[in-house]
């Protein structure tokens, strides 16, 4: 019964990675970049869904007090993530997107937006830290430890809202990038950028979307953590950003449906792997697994070969 | 010398080092962010054949071994990542140092997770000269043929494969050699603070040397040195000055600005700071290259 208890609790930590992990991959499958800003904008949604919670704000929180009551204040949260992250999104595609095709084009010509994603990562972390302090930052949950049981098998309330959630916010997204326009063009861009500018896709129009699409998903999923795990600090984004991107390999590059499985698998893993060999232990079958699956099937699961290819 | 300078001096030095180690892979267009892994096995392997509970072996002796250790497991491993490259390259490093760490968390003979005592001690008289030799090193090393082969690759793999370049011999020296000089630096480290823990060498460390590398720029080997010194003394001139004008929210959230830096020098010189044609144009006589005729096509000058 334990085991079945851990392989439960697996999937709700999945459940945290899966978003993520799909944020990462939209990126790459689109842009062909490893976005490091990614683990900001989870950490940076996390923090202000605390701050905003907890009337730990810079500025605003009588308004935000007056407005909500301390009752709803979690809503006002995650209103102020959303918006908060979305603008920034902006900010960020402004800085490493339109620098992406260098001058003379050579082997590193990838690593600028990479660089300047990681320019991001030190800015919002340290941002975190001259204004909250790198010590952990606790919440209390709006929605106490609401738990239900099955058979002894313990299930937290919240966590299992928080797991369908991100996995209806990803399901739809696939559902978009299936059906709509949107859609359609963002596949264009992913499979061939200099064909979808000639097929009239407007590549500088529809990146900024790409953008507050991965930027939401990953406030999202900030903001559940907040929720669930209570405790955050300036470097969670770090941690869940490195598990996600082993995910996130496990299910191929760019592929949507192969980050979820990848993300949940992952989640299961860590679990199961602490319980068997301990804390200690955890990081190895994770990175072991990630090395191997990168020199044998870069692939992935369910990737597709065209990413790292000589795109843009 | 006062104390607080020579504890920056050695910051710098060992930065050096290390960004030197993930400059000649990156000079052939490999993006290299398992720094720490290297680093790390570099200090735990010198400071196991330095202990009294291992080889028991003098520190002249055990900074070597411990680099050729790094460069036989940097040398095993160079083949299947090297088969990666772009995002995965990038992946695959990281993962491995992530496996490093993990494994000498959990070696018991190495002290765990409670991290490993060092012996012998290195003071600022050892690791200044090493550092200069290395960078001496590595500029007569970007000179040789096999460094105008790193280059061609990093310029263009194809057209180096067609005029008759050894592609992946090249790639495995650099990433090798890179990975001893990596193992050197994390030995010195190991030697001066006579205490190693793994935790220490983490994905940030990794994420830091690389940024050094990029932001020198990758072309010349002066960009590492550029890079590296950039990274060590501007976040603590900013210090230095908001303190004495007495910004406290300065002083405390340089960071910012450092990062705000970053963004702005890949936005205005995406190729990192030293450039073959800045070289040439500061370089006057002393230093100016032979000319090749492709440099001219592509500079367009």
């Amino acid at each position: 019964m334990l085991i079945i208890q851990q392989l439960v609790n697996g999937l709700m930590l999945g459940g945290v990675y899966v978003m993520v992990a799909v944020a990462f991959t939209l990126i790459i499958g689109m842009l062909n970049f490893l976005n490091f800003t990614i683990p900001a904008l989870f950490m940076f949604a996390a923090v202000l869904m605390y701050a905003t919670m907890m009337g730990h704000l810079p500025f605003g929180n009588d308004l935000i007090l007056s407005v909500f009551g301390t009752e709803y204040r979690w809503v006002a949260g995650i209103i102020v993530a959303l918006v908060v992250i979305a603008l920034v999104s902006l900010v960020i595609e402004r800085f490493t997107y339109r620098y992406m095709k260098a001058k003379y084009g050579d082997a590193t010509e990838h690593a600028l937006p990479l660089v300047s994603s990681l320019g991001f990562l030190i800015i919002f972390e340290h941002l975190v830290v001259s204004t909250w302090g790198s010590d952990p930052l606790t919440a209390t949950s709006p929605f106490g430890q609401g738990t239900f049981s099955i058979d002894t098998i313990i299930f937290s309330v919240p966590q299992i809202v928080s797991l369908v959630l991100s996995l209806v916010v990803v399901v739809m997204l696939s559902v978009m990038l299936k059906a709509t326009k949107l859609g359609r063009a963002l596949r264009a861009i992913a499979e061939r950028p200099d064909t979808a500018i000639l097929m009239g896709v407007e590549v500088s129009r529809i990146v900024p979307v790409v953008y507050v699409i991965t930027g939401l998903l990953c406030a999202v999923s900030g903001i559940l953590f907040t929720i669930n795990y209570a405790t955050v600090d300036a470097y969670v984004g770090d941690t869940v950003a490195t598990v996600a991107i082993a995910g996130m390999v496990l299910g191929g590059l760019g592929n949507v449906w192969g980050a979820i499985i990848g993300g949940l698998f992952i989640g299961m893993l860590e679990v199961m792997s602490i319980y068997i060999v301990g804390a200690d232990f955890a990081k190895l079958p994770i990175w072991g697994l990630l090395l191997v699956l990168l020199v044998f099937k870069p692939t992935g699961l369910f990737g597709h070969t065209l990413i790292g290819k000589g795109k843009f | 010398m006062s104390g607080y300078i020579e504890a920056q001096l050695i910051i710098l030095c060992l930065s050096i080092i290390y960004a030197y180690g993930i400059f000649l892979p990156a000079a052939s267009g490999q993006l290299n962010l398992g720094a720490a892994g290297f680093i790390t096995l570099g200090a735990y392997a010198s400071a196991w054949f330095n202990a009294s509970t291992g080889a028991e072996l003098p520190m002249w002796l055990s900074i070597p071994l411990a680099m050729i250790f790094t460069g036989i497991i940097a040398f095993a491993i160079s083949f299947p990542i090297l088969r990666t490259r772009g995002v995965y390259m990038v992946l695959a490093t990281f993962a491995f140092a992530e496996v490093v760490s993990g494994v000498a968390i959990n070696l018991e003979f190495v002290g765990g997770a409670a991290g490993f005592p060092v012996d012998d001690h290195a003071d600022v008289t050892v690791i200044v000269p090493v550092t200069i030799a290395v960078i001496l090193f590595s500029f007569y090393f970007m000179s040789t043929r096999l460094g105008l082969s790193l280059r061609s690759i990093h310029d263009d793999e194809s057209v180096a494969t067609l005029f008759g370049v050894n592609v992946r011999t090249s790639k495995v020296v650099a990433f090798t050699v890179g990975a001893m000089l990596m193992s050197l630096g994390g030995s010195l480290y190991g030697h001066h603070y006579n205490y190693i823990e793994a935790q220490t060498f983490n994905v940030l460390l990794s994420i830091y040397i690389l940024l050094y590398v990029l932001m020198g720029g990758t072309q010349t080997a002066w960009g590492p040195l550029i890079g590296a010194t950039f990274f060590a003394v501007v976040p603590e001139a900013l210090r230095e000055i908001a303190e004495s004008a007495g910004l406290k929210w300065l002083a405390e959230g340089r960071f910012i600005l450092f990062g705000v830096f970053i963004v702005l020098l890949m936005v205005f010189r995406s190729e990192g700071v030293m450039t073959r044609t800045l070289q040439d144009r500061l370089g006057g006589g002393l230093f100016r290259r032979k000319k090749p005729i492709a440099d001219d096509m592509a500079g367009g000058s």
